[in-house]
């Protein structure tokens, strides 16, 4: 039996009006639960790419993937959990910094190889991006120091390799 | 050449061969009613946009084509909102279209607004909304190639109204490929799947096949026949596959599940290969599925891959066309014989003949069984058959017995009432020489009855039985057997069935005994114009056997004997 894992699913979509409305209502219509979805552009006009994590076992995940392929604005769906791939999640986290914690503050922000993008007498505005888990734990060592507020794009993914993966199978946008 | 959107509408409707429109105007969509006077395409107006949507359901089941039905805005389109249902869950491949506010109003809660692409965004094999007319024609032609490809369903295009007003100088019909890089309706199996369908098929000792409506909608009834001479393989039915292949072949079982024959639904679970055929595993089909063929390994053949696993967990799934898969597959299969397998089914079915009320006598009672039992003996088993949903559906699929394809038409999936005279009416414009028999509840029927105008209107000869038991009786059915008979809101007074029929210029009948079913039938196939029959049939009968929800597939409530007996005995004093 296939034990139920994080999946990360890669979907090249057409870029039409209610595309994202489409992927969204077959989720909620059949019940899967979306760990985190982002969506943008391509480097092809037309063409949008998704990627989706979400947790399921492989007879669950095959259905997913089937039903993405049903809706027609949906040109290739990859999952990209079993291959070698580069996950990117970005994160911004506000953290009360009062002059005497600040140093601390900073030293772990070297550590975790995150940026200061915003400077405040009571605060910073920390910039990490990188997989989740090296988020959740700069997350974990910031908790004690009081997060504010916190807002994290979802995981961005891309297989490693010179092939594109998913392959947008000769994709040309349409005219008009 | 210079087009209006509304007159671009019909050319294109024209190039996709369409012979009919089932519709209703208004303001949204007065542009094309307007251009449709100068095309060679006929209309008909239901009373209900509900009843457009079914007509052009039933039109599409019995034709193969693909059915249109069209509406306005708000109301209009959602009013269809129930036959587009209907349509998605039975794969019947219809074209919506439906009018829209002028673009510049979308958003503003314009009078007769909707959002009819969000609503019918999940019942829809795909949906459109035209705002510029540049994009209509391949919109339209998109439409109908995904309708009709593939896993056939329904597919909606809301056009804004100023979209049909406005004028292109330069007009062409657009005969490029259609191109959807998304869209792959043409998957086939790998050849080692098949090989490996091959070796499963040939070591099978118990097979069964599975047939379902996917053998109708692929064509595939001569390659199931041959699969199952050439193998000697039982085939079972499900309610839509029924016409897949004939009820009096010596290979037929019937229908299976809820309410299929005992037998059936035995050697189901006592099959060690189930060969499931453009069916999907529908719940009332399989009981509970921790029970379901546990010895049975199982092939799946299927066009939508999102069928394969959703329900039953599948050896193998055989993705394609069926009858593309089916002509492959039957040049590999060994003749095989299987007669003890098939001596075993014949012993089950002895004891099932003992409770069928169709070979008991009726004393005095007028039974539904024997009512539809007697429409098929006296139209020679040649009807085309639709029917509502409920009891009257359930021995419709029982009592009649179809030897010809395309000649049983009923809502499955959804279990659509109201259902039956809508799509009669679109399957008799499909087939004007049929003999279309419409067999309704007394409930369902008051859902749709408004349509029997339309049948007038068009002057459309429909034969409709109304299996007449003054309760919603499946509803009552379960109370009766898992409500402690408390009849909550299933008692229903029809109207005088034989003076409706009257008032619409039509002509009613009424039966209250068995032996005035024959002439009633006679007499009704030989009137001009459309007929009503009300049978007035035993109130509280129950469809049998029946597996209770959740229960094994053959865990079946059986008719039981002692009532029966018991009834008999009174009538007899």
């Amino acid at each position: 039996m296939d034990a139920t894992r994080l999946h990360t699913l890669v979907v090249l979509v057409e870029d039409k009006p209610g595309v994202l409305n489409r992927i969204a209502s077959l989720f909620r219509r059949r019940a899967f639960n979306i760990e985190s979805l982002t969506v943008g552009h391509t480097h092809q006009p037309g063409l949008s790419r998704m990627t989706i994590t979400m947790y399921g076992d492989q007879v669950h995940i095959e259905r997913v993937i089937a039903n993405l392929y049903k809706l027609v604005n949906v040109i290739q769906v990859a999952d990209l959990t079993d291959t070698p791939a580069v996950n990117r999640d970005l994160a911004l986290v506000k953290v009360n910094a009062m002059a005497e914690k600040r140093s601390e503050i900073m030293q772990l922000v070297d550590v975790y190889r995150a940026r200061i993008v915003d400077v405040t007498n009571e605060s910073l505005i920390i910039e990490i991006t990188g997989d989740e888990e090296k988020i959740d734990s700069l997350l974990e060592v910031l908790r004690p120091f009081g997060i504010i507020e916190m807002v994290r794009t979802g995981i961005v993914a891309m297989a490693r390799g010179a092939a594109p993966n998913p392959s947008p199978n000769g994709y040309v946008p349409q005219q008009g | 050449m210079k087009r209006t959107g509304a007159q671009i509408v019909w050319e294109c409707l024209v190039r996709e061969g369409v012979e009919v429109v089932f519709g209703y105007p208004g303001g949204a969509n007065l542009p094309i009613y307007d251009a449709m006077l100068d095309y060679p395409i006929r209309h008909i107006l239901p009373r209900h946009e509900q009843g457009a949507a079914h007509m052009a359901d039933g039109y599409a089941r019995v034709s193969g084509k693909v059915g249109v039905a069209m509406a306005t805005s708000g109301p209009g389109a959602t009013n269809l909102t129930t036959g587009i249902a209907t349509a998605y869950m039975d794969s019947v491949p219809v074209v919506f279209i439906t009018g829209q506010v002028a673009s510049r109003f979308i958003g503003y809660d314009a009078f007769q607004e909707t959002d009819v692409t969000g609503i019918t965004l999940p019942i829809t094999k795909h949906n459109y909304l035209v705002t510029n007319v540049r994009d209509l024609t391949r919109v339209i032609r998109e439409a109908f190639y995904i309708a009709r490809s593939g896993r056939p369903g329904p597919v909606l295009i809301d056009i804004a109204k100023d979209v049909q007003q406005a004028t292109v100088e330069d007009w062409e019909y657009d005969e490029t490929p259609i191109r959807l890089p998304g869209y792959r309706p043409d998957l086939r199996p790998l050849p080692e799947d098949l090989e490996r369908a091959v070796a499963m098929i040939n070591a099978a000792r118990r097979p069964l096949i599975l047939a379902g409506h996917g053998v109708l909608m692929s064509g595939a009834m001569a390659q199931l026949r041959q699969f199952a001479e050439m193998t000697r393989t039982p085939v079972a039915m499900t309610l839509l596959g029924i016409g897949c292949f004939p009820a009096s072949h010596p290979l037929n079982l019937g229908m299976m599940g809820m309410h299929g024959e005992a037998w059936v639904n035995q050697a189901i679970q006592k099959a060690d290969l189930l060969l499931a055929m453009g069916m999907r595993f529908d719940d009332r089909a399989t009981g509970d599925l921790k029970r379901y063929a546990s010895g049975a390994r199982k092939i799946h053949f299927e066009i939508d891959r999102s069928e394969v696993n959703k329900n039953v967990r599948v050896d193998l799934a055989l993705i394609g066309d069926l009858k593309e898969t089916l002509d492959q597959l039957l040049p590999r299969l060994k003749p095989a014989d299987h007669g003890d397998w098939l001596e075993e089914i014949n012993e089950m079915k002895g004891d099932s003949a003992v409770r069928d009320i169709q070979n008991l006598p009726d004393y005095g009672h007028l039974y539904a069984a024997h009512v539809i039992n007697d429409i098929w003996r006296y139209t020679n088993g040649e009807a085309l058959v639709v029917s509502d949903v409920g009891q009257n559906q359930m021995w419709a699929a029982q009592y009649y017995r179809h030897d010809k394809p395309f000649t049983y038409i009923t809502s499955g999936g959804l279990g659509t009432m109201g259902y039956a005279l809508p799509a009669a009416i679109g399957a008799k414009v499909a087939r004007p020489e049929a003999e279309v028999w419409v067999i309704a509840g007394d409930g369902g029927f008051q859902m749709t009855q408004a349509e029997l105008a339309t049948a007038a209107q068009e002057r459309l000869k429909i034969n409709v039985a109304i299996i007449n038991n003054g309760f919603l009786g499946m509803v009552r059915q379960w109370q009766e057997f898992f409500y402690e008979r408390r009849y909550a809101a299933t008692p229903i007074t029809s109207p005088d069935f034989v003076k409706l029929a009257e008032a619409h210029g039509l002509t009613g009948l009424r039966v209250t005994k068995r032996s005035e079913v024959e002439e009633a039938v006679r007499r009704a196939r030989q009137t001009e114009g459309t007929v009503i029959i009300d049978f007035r049939v035993e109130q509280e009968d129950s469809v049998y056997p029946m597996v209770p929800a959740g229960a094994a597939l053959d865990e079946m409530i059986r008719r039981p004997l002692r009532n029966v007996l018991i009834e008999t005995a009174e009538t007899d004093l």
